[in-house]
């Protein structure tokens, strides 16, 4: 059995018990960092879906082009790959000023996008495929002007603050990196869930969800609660766009999106698609069990491949999601 | 906006907590321990360049009916920049000679292969089609070069890789296939001597990326470093950008210093999330990771890195840095000299009056002279016969030269 | 209203009722010299087509063809039986791999001649085709694709941790099949694309009769309710699931053969082309010629595959054209370049003759309201 061998040497698999103990709470807390950004950026995927069934493969775009957005106005406010010396009311005035920023850009770009792409779509009743590959193009579109413009490398680094230890959970550290991240993060999520089961507006993004026709007869500018579902997930990808930087100062490449966007929009599925909340929990899973990966099995590939697997095996006892699908039942 | 007001308080809190704490990530001697730091090797000024190193402009007085060579190889997709570095280097040598030399005019005919080898071979066949290119350079990675040696030796057309160092690229009988630098199979020893030696490290963690030059390059180093890496192994992925579990793995470990087998994409932001978890190590990288991009991209946590790499540092070689500047924009990159010393090797053919594959073929076989960036000769299988380590660090955002380490 | 519709009738389709109204015979004469032509392709380089002096011609053609088989494979699975497949690229994986590890010197395993390869190769993607569907078929839609682009996702991994897979260091000398030139090099060199591509044309007109039947059968009356709507489908007695993997698995052994003959032709084998990016390209490929219709996706395919390769010259700004161009291709043509025609009928060209006194009829809007003045709406 020489031919199977190389299925049965086992070398390539090892598990690192001891450091994946040693780490957990290190793990989990990271994990969930990096996965309220995985949330946030889920939840544009998630509101774009509800609302029209469509895959926005170029929401990974949307982000990116928050994130440079976030970049340039860092670095007109000065910002470097040192740490600025600046006072807390400067740093947290900049910090906002550039949020606002990358909120502003990622969201005309969703809109655009919407406008430019997705709408002469629907307007001729095209098939749903369509939209698909016009997201694609989208994505490629944007990718390339990026590249053209900014080169293959990633910006420069820049650097808001050095994250400082706070205090100590189960041994694990806590900064105020991800203090702040997480705290912002689960604040603009509340916010987003409030605003989408309780506005008016939220009401017309959850009629169109549960049925377009019904709600046009019933009054709702459907093309409104459209344009206001791309803008409002883009201005929460230019929010996640923020703390990404914040995490990773020299992230921000012309196809930096892609795989955070392959990650973001797995969540939203791991979730239940069209579900704020699912987004956010599937976002956090994400994030942590690929910190759990990469520990146990001593290989980021690993954790790529045990996200996928969770992925799988959730979506085979609950085909919709953890919590479900539906945009328009989901009610506070 | 309540989410903006929370957030504010707590970055006061941050920010505080910071202003008191101070930058501790800008201190960096922390050798007190018997190790040796980035900040303790003492900076060489200047290299050793090759007092009769062969130029591309020659005595001028060249002449020849006109001919061709080719770069082929990466210009655009993600791995670009690299190619870039090597098609500026070829250029501006290609510009160089046809400015001294009005009687040789030499056409440089570039090709993009993306980097991808199933692309590659569709190029490479138009480049040994096209009869009048004399000598190719490239391919710049080593997975296109596996994929197209064959053809580039079927039709006899020599060509010189200025960056693919797999080490097996030399075993597959072609002779026509010329290296330009050394394998990881020098570099990776010679970096382990160095850490252990001169870094005095006596625990050392290497972090791997998925390439294949990261992979050939981290089993290298770890054959030579022996105990010293073994409990502390870690691998990343291209493209990965969120290093916190490595940063814990290694900061638990607690290393004189890390090596980073991979490019500089990933290793920069693997620096500077190190750099920001407090971990006072020396950071050691090879020549993927020597750039001054890395240095942009880690920002101020790049001040603990060292890098190995078989490269004379073109930016220390005054003329050409100066010249290159003018052409591309920026200084020369990981590689440009490499691709500017492996054209002028071709443009010496030329001016000695070569004008068919087979006699370029030989005369690159047979070249024993100086360039700029080390003497070439080379071995029946294309393997450079000696070849130098060169040791970087970096010092107040700029890569600095600090000797040779093998 | 009834003047501007008599003339409604577009050339396009007329073409297409002019061509479905062809006695049988009458079709297979017209199509031998287009075939010929297409046989003849690479060595008469036309001028204005050419892709040098940027890439060799022949191989352009050998991609171009690689894509066009697998677009095909891909048609099975998205454009008849409507399952959106994101990890095609997965399938495509596995059989160059198959390919690789039984004929590459740098492989452990027993060697193969690589013929032997190509059946093989279409029998393992075959399974892990039904492995993949048996758990995750029952997903509908987007479900289906994200666990597609997990797949896809999961085998480029493991091709990078599992050691006996090489990862990026790949295999070296994929075989190719027998065969030396006078000058003892061998026929299927990877650098003489010419025989690789009659060999990949030959057997992308074997796989086109044998999808084109299965079309026809109930098999693919089935697919095409199961597409249109599964539920109901499932109402009337089509075991969708059944079919579903059905199409699934023929769609993978498509992909997998398609994945050997690449190892072959390009002679080294990594896992560097089987990212998410290849997945979306390929499905490009056959939305942009049109799901369901097999001569549009292969149109799909030679564009995606042509215009990198045509225009290399452009070098950064091939991806954002390509972008543009399906981004503006989608809002004139949303169906594809050539848009699905679905013969209904598994005997249509006896029914149709019965029923109207014409031939086979294409399904566009109404497939069995008989075109024509009288047909009509005034």
């Amino acid at each position: 059995m020489h031919q199977l061998a190389f299925l049965a040497d086992s070398s390539w698999i090892t598990f690192d018990v001891d450091s994946f103990r040693q780490q957990f709470w290190d793990n989990t807390f990271n994990g969930l960092t990096f996965g309220a950004i995985y949330a946030l950026i889920a939840i544009g995927y998630t509101l774009v879906y509800g609302v029209l069934q469509l895959i926005n493969f170029a929401h990974s775009e949307v982000f990116i082009t928050g994130a440079y957005a976030l970049v340039f106005t860092l670095t007109g406010l000065g910002f470097s790959g040192s740490p600025p010396g600046l006072g807390a009311g400067a740093l947290i005035a900049d910090l906002i000023v550039a949020m606002l920023a990358a909120m502003l850009a990622s969201g005309v770009i969703a809109v655009v996008l919407e406008r430019v792409a997705y709408r002469p779509l629907r307007n001729r009743g095209a098939p749903r495929l369509a939209f698909l590959i016009t997201a694609i193009g989208m994505s490629f579109t944007i990718q390339y002007l990026f590249f053209i413009w900014r080169g293959a490398s990633a910006e420069p680094a820049v650097i808001m603050f050095v994250p400082t230890p706070v205090f100590e959970v189960f041994g694990a550290t806590i900064t105020d990196q991800q203090l702040v991240i997480v705290v912002a993060a689960i604040v603009l999520m509340v916010l987003t869930d409030m605003f989408v089961n309780r506005t008016r507006f939220g009401r017309g993004v959850r009629a169109v969800a549960q049925d377009p026709d019904t709600a046009t007869l019933m009054g709702v500018n459907k093309e409104r609660v459209i344009l206001l579902t791309f803008l409002l997930g883009g201005i929460l990808a230019g929010a996640a766009a923020l703390f990404y930087v914040m995490k990773v100062p020299s992230g921000v490449v012309f196809n930096g999106g892609f795989v955070l966007g392959i990650k973001a929009f797995a969540a939203a599925v791991l979730g239940g698609i069209g579900n704020i909340r699912g987004a956010v929990l599937g976002g956090l899973l994400i994030g942590v069990v690929g910190n759990y990966g990469q520990t146990l099995l001593g290989n980021a590939q690993w954790s790529d491949v045990i996200a996928f697997v969770v992925l799988v095996v959730v979506l085979m006892f609950r085909p919709t999601g953890i919590l479900g699908e539906s945009l328009g039942k989901a009610r506070a | 906006m309540s989410g903006v007001r929370v957030a504010r308080a707590i970055t006061a809190v941050a920010v505080a907590s910071l202003v008191i704490g101070g930058c501790a990530a800008n201190n960096n001697s922390s050798s007190s321990g018997g190790t040796a730091s980035a900040a303790d090797l003492p900076v060489v000024s200047e290299v050793p360049v090759p007092a009769d190193a062969v130029l591309p402009a020659g005595d001028g007085k060249a002449t020849c009916a006109g001919a061709t060579i080719a770069y082929a190889g990466a210009e655009t997709g993600a791995n670009a920049q690299l190619g870039l570095n090597i098609v500026n280097g070829v250029q501006l040598a290609v510009n160089q000679h046809n400015q001294a030399n009005p009687g040789c005019q030499v056409t440089l005919k570039k090709f993009d292969t993306e980097g991808d080898p199933t692309k590659a071979t569709g190029i490479v066949t138009q480049v040994t089609n096209e009869a009048d290119i004399l000598g190719v350079i490239g391919l710049p990675f080593s997975g296109e070069s596996k994929a197209t040696g064959g053809i580039f030796q079927q039709t006899g057309l020599a060509h010189i890789t200025p960056s693919a160092t797999n080490p097996g690229l030399t075993q597959n009988g072609w002779t026509t296939f010329f290296r330009a630098l050394g394998n990881d199979a020098v570099q990776g020893p010679a970096a382990a001597q160095f850490i252990t030696g001169k870094l005095k490290a006596s625990k050392v963690c290497v972090v791997q990326d998925d390439s294949d030059y990261g992979i050939g390059l981290a089993n290298a180093i770890n054959g030579v470093l022996g105990d010293k890496a073994s409990g502390c192994q870690d691998k990343v992925t291209t493209g990965q950008r969120d290093f916190s579990a490595t940063v814990t793995k290694i900061n638990n470990a607690k290393p004189d210093a890390i090596f980073y087998s991979g490019y500089y994409a990933e290793g920069a932001p693997l620096d500077q999330q190190l750099a920001n978890s407090g971990f006072k190590g020396t950071f050691v990288g090879p020549d993927g990771v020597k750039d001054d991009k890395f240095i942009q991209q880690a920002g101020s946590a790049s001040g603990n890195a060292v890098f190995t790499c078989p490269c004379v540092p073109g930016e220390l070689v005054p003329d050409f840095a100066k010249a290159y500047q003018a052409l591309a924009g920026s200084a020369p990159g990981t590689y440009s000299l490499e691709g500017y010393d492996s054209a002028t090797i071709m443009l010496r053919a030329i001016d000695s009056g070569i004008k068919d594959r087979a006699s370029m073929l030989n005369y690159i076989k047979n070249y024993n002279a100086d360039g700029l960036s080390k003497r070439f000769v080379w071995d029946p299988t294309g393997e450079l016969k000696t070849s130098t380590v060169y040791g970087y660090k970096v010092q107040n955002g700029k890569i600095v030269y600090i000797g040779t380490i093998s | 209203m009834t003047t501007s519709q008599a003339a409604r009738p577009r050339r396009a389709g007329r073409l297409g009722e002019w061509w479905n109204n062809l006695p049988r015979p009458q079709q297979w004469a017209a199509l031998v010299p287009i075939v010929v032509l297409i046989y003849f392709l690479p060595v008469l380089n036309p001028p204005l087509l050419t892709t040098e002096p940027y890439t060799n011609f022949p191989i352009a053609m050998v991609h171009a063809a690689e894509l066009a088989m697998v677009a095909i494979g891909l048609n099975v699975v998205v454009g008849q039986a409507g399952l959106l497949d994101l990890g095609y690229v997965g399938f495509f994986a596995v059989g160059a791999y198959v390919a690789a590890l039984l004929t590459s010197k740098d492989s452990m395993l027993h060697k193969l001649p690589y013929l032997a390869t190509l059946p093989l190769a279409m029998v393992v993607t075959m399974l892990a085709g039904v492995l993949l569907g048996l758990p995750t078929l029952r997903l509908r839609g987007d479900y289906l694709a994200i666990v597609t682009l997990g797949f896809g996702e999961i085998v480029r991994l493991l091709a990078t941790i599992v050691p006996d897979l090489k990862g990026q260091v790949g295999f070296q000398a994929v075989g190719h099949p027998p065969g030396t030139k006078a000058d003892g090099s061998p026929i299927f060199a990877a650098n003489n694309g010419t025989p690789w591509y009659w060999l990949v044309v030959t057997l992308i007109i074997i796989l086109l009769l044998f999808v084109g039947n299965l079309e026809r059968s109930r098999v693919g009356r089935a697919w095409v309710a199961i597409r249109e709507d599964e539920d109901a489908a499932e109402l009337m007695g089509v075991p969708t699931f059944k079919f579903k993997l059905w199409a699934f698995a023929i769609g993978a052994a498509i992909g997998g053969l398609s994945g050997a003959l690449v190892a072959g032709q390009t002679g080294f084998m990594n896992n560097q082309n089987f990212s998410v990016a290849f997945s979306v390209l390929y499905l490009a490929a056959v939305i942009l010629g049109g799901s369901g219709n097999k001569v549009g996706v292969m149109v799909g395919a030679f564009i995606v595959s042509y215009i990198p390769d045509r225009f290399t010259n452009l070098s950064d700004r091939k991806y954002l054209i390509f972008g543009l161009f399906l981004v503006v291709l989608m809002i004139f043509r949303p169906q594809g370049l050539l848009g699905a025609r679905q013969r209904l009928l598994s005997r249509g060209r006896q029914a149709y003759q019965r029923l109207i006194g014409r031939g086979e009829q294409i399904s566009s809007e109404s497939s069995v309201a008989p075109s024509g003045e009288e047909g009509r709406p005034a």
